[in-house]
């Protein structure tokens, strides 16, 4: 089963979803910053939203045309869709809720399909209580069974796992995959979280104002974002402008000014001339410091720099220094303490060229 | 104690306050959920008693029961009499009377709903029929009460509507209201007190019912 949808749907008169996408059996991650029109896709594709024009197709149904004026309703699309909030009906118990979509059936089959669908998602235990009656991890749960008992042709997930423990979402999502081993359904889940795509999906879909800016395997996608955009998106801490100022073919670098410093970055060879500008995008965990000043080092960018401030972030401490550019670094409490750091310190910063990614716009 | 008025009046009043169930759960639906532009006109329209003199609204249905209206010479046609100053005509002018009271609550108890919850329930396939009565009604049933009990008890308390279109017919259009208003007229003061003090007793019990039933903070009406 593939999805296939253009979609165009102005939104307002300076924000249009306009894009293609195709989508096969798995787990596609479309993956976007709040506002970049994720939402919008997929109630288009639901049916909720109606595109001003396009073409949305499921293997060979076709859910909407635009020109021939096609568009079955919501309740005909067979379609799964797991909001944000869940909608999980208040009133009603997990069983209830499960089977809610299988009202055509006589209640036995019913049942059995209720807990046999709620046995794959491990919440078999929870079927007489209410939603208000069990933890959040196992309402996914039921919201997520809820969705698949019906058999949907597609399931779309709409940020459903983001207010979850991050172990939580990941047993939540084996379970999925185990279950779409047998049904083989495409599966498209939104998120803006770079962790939440790295451990989830086969394949992403980057959006940015309403278009596809890239696509591919997470790795390839978000390890080197193409675009400054998707670069912070991407979780990458520090992103900085900077000019290229000559480029050495031979050893396959460039060296860059940061803009508005003095700071020269050596990064990895890529397709911009020299005098253009680009962005360097380095992770806060591929940063190192140290005491002194390095000697005898493969690492091309070392500078002096100043302690500005630093904070525990759970079991990790974020501390920021200044060249005369600012940098986010992530160490483990251990390395801060061997570093002896406090704010006002001087330490020198430690950058691999290969840790530099270059991106462009 | 008028006997005959209380019945008349306690049969007026469940007659118009089932007929406004049937009315209400779809309109409120309407206004509620309508995407068009103009359901404000509609909403200002079912509001109108609610500002109007029962004196304006009892007047123009005289008016439109009487034979020189269209409407009013069909039924007499139809059915051989005037509706003016009968138990039907009655029923009509407190359904209209009391439309606010039965669409508000309703309407404002389903706009409390989550739309995602409306949307949830499509997506499994349900049409909105379905929504209605498995999602909609069972999580606003409060306001559905709420409702019946309103427009129960505001047909029970209507005088100038009835005054108007009723006139004052022992066993026909007298109910409990009018026969205070004959009892003093009268002066007959105890049997006024006594029938006025089972109607504030009984507005008093509708009231704490509504509001107990309801369990949020206070208002200053029941309605919003």
């Amino acid at each position: 089963m593939r999805l296939v949808a253009r979609l165009v749907k102005r939104l307002s008169p300076s924000f249009t979803v306009d894009l293609s996408l195709a989508a096969d059996t798995g787990i596609t991650i479309l993956f976007g910053a709040s506002g970049s029109g994720k939402t919008t896709v997929l109630r288009c594709l639901a049916g909720l939203t109606r595109p001003d024009t396009g073409r949305i197709s499921v293997g060979d149904r076709v859910l909407f045309d635009g020109e021939s004026g096609t568009s079955l309703r919501v309740s005909e699309r067979r379609i799964g869709f797991v909001f944000q909030q869940l909608a999980l009906f208040p009133h009603m118990t997990v069983a209830q809720n499960i089977g809610y979509g299988l009202d055509g059936l006589a209640r036995d089959e019913r049942r059995d399909r209720v807990t046999a669908v709620a046995e794959s998602f491990r919440i078999a235990g929870l079927l007489d209580r209410r939603p208000n009656q069990v933890s959040g991890g196992e309402r996914q749960r039921a919201a997520l069974a809820r969705a698949l008992v019906t058999d949907p042709a597609l399931l779309l997930l709409d940020e459903p796992l983001s207010a979850l423990d991050y172990t939580i979402q990941l047993r939540i999502m084996d379970d999925l995959r185990r279950w779409n081993e047998a049904r083989r359904i495409p599966v498209l889940y939104v998120t803006h979280s770079h962790r939440e795509a790295f451990a989830l999906g086969e394949h992403l879909i980057a959006l940015e104002a309403g278009r596809i800016m890239a696509a591919g395997s997470p790795h390839e996608v978000l390890d080197s974002p193409a675009h400054a955009a998707l670069a912070s998106l991407a979780g990458f801490e520090n992103l900085f402008e900077a000019r290229v100022i000559a480029r050495q073919e031979r050893a396959g670098t460039m060296q860059c000014l940061l803009a508005g410093s003095t700071t020269e970055i050596e990064v990895p060879l890529g397709t911009a001339d020299a005098g253009q500008t680009i962005h360097v995008a380095i992770r806060a965990g591929d940063i190192l410091l140290a005491t002194q000043e390095p000697v005898g080092i493969s690492a091309r960018n070392t500078w002096p720099a100043t302690v500005v401030d630093f904070v525990m972030r759970g079991s990790m401490v974020v501390a920021t220094l200044e060249t005369d550019v600012r940098f986010i670094v992530h160490l483990t409490p251990g390395g801060a303490e061997a570093l002896e750091l406090r704010a006002g310190g001087r330490l020198w910063l430690i950058i691999k060229t290969y840790s530099c990614r270059v991106a462009v716009g | 104690m008028d006997w005959q008025a209380i019945w008349l009046t306690v049969k007026l009043a469940s007659l118009v306050s089932a007929i406004l169930l049937v009315v209400s759960l779809p309109l409120a639906h309407w206004i509620t959920f309508s995407r068009r532009r103009w359901t404000f006109l509609v909403e200002s329209v079912v509001s109108l008693p609610l500002v109007l003199p029962p004196t304006v609204l009892g007047f123009y249905l005289l008016l439109l029961m009487g034979t020189r209206s269209p409407a009013g010479r069909l039924w007499t046609e139809w059915t051989g009499h005037s509706l003016a100053f009968t138990f039907e005509g009655l029923v009509i002018a407190s359904v209209l009377y009391s439309l606010p009271f039965a669409v508000q609550p309703v309407a404002a108890a389903f706009a409390q709903i989550d739309p995602t919850l409306r949307e949830a329930s499509a997506m499994l396939g349900a049409s909105t029929f379905r929504t209605f009565l498995r999602i909609v009604l069972p999580l606003s049933i409060e306001g559905v009460v709420a409702g019946v009990v309103l427009s129960f008890a505001h047909t029970v308390g209507e005088f100038g509507v009835v005054l108007m279109v009723g006139g004052n017919l022992p066993g026909v259009t007298r109910t409990v209201s009018i026969a205070i208003y004959d009892q003093v007229q009268a002066l007959h003061y105890g049997d006024a007190n006594r029938t006025a003090l089972a109607l504030l007793a009984f507005s008093f019990v509708v009231l704490l019912g509504v509001y107990g039933l309801r369990r949020r903070p206070w208002a200053a009406t029941p309605l919003a």
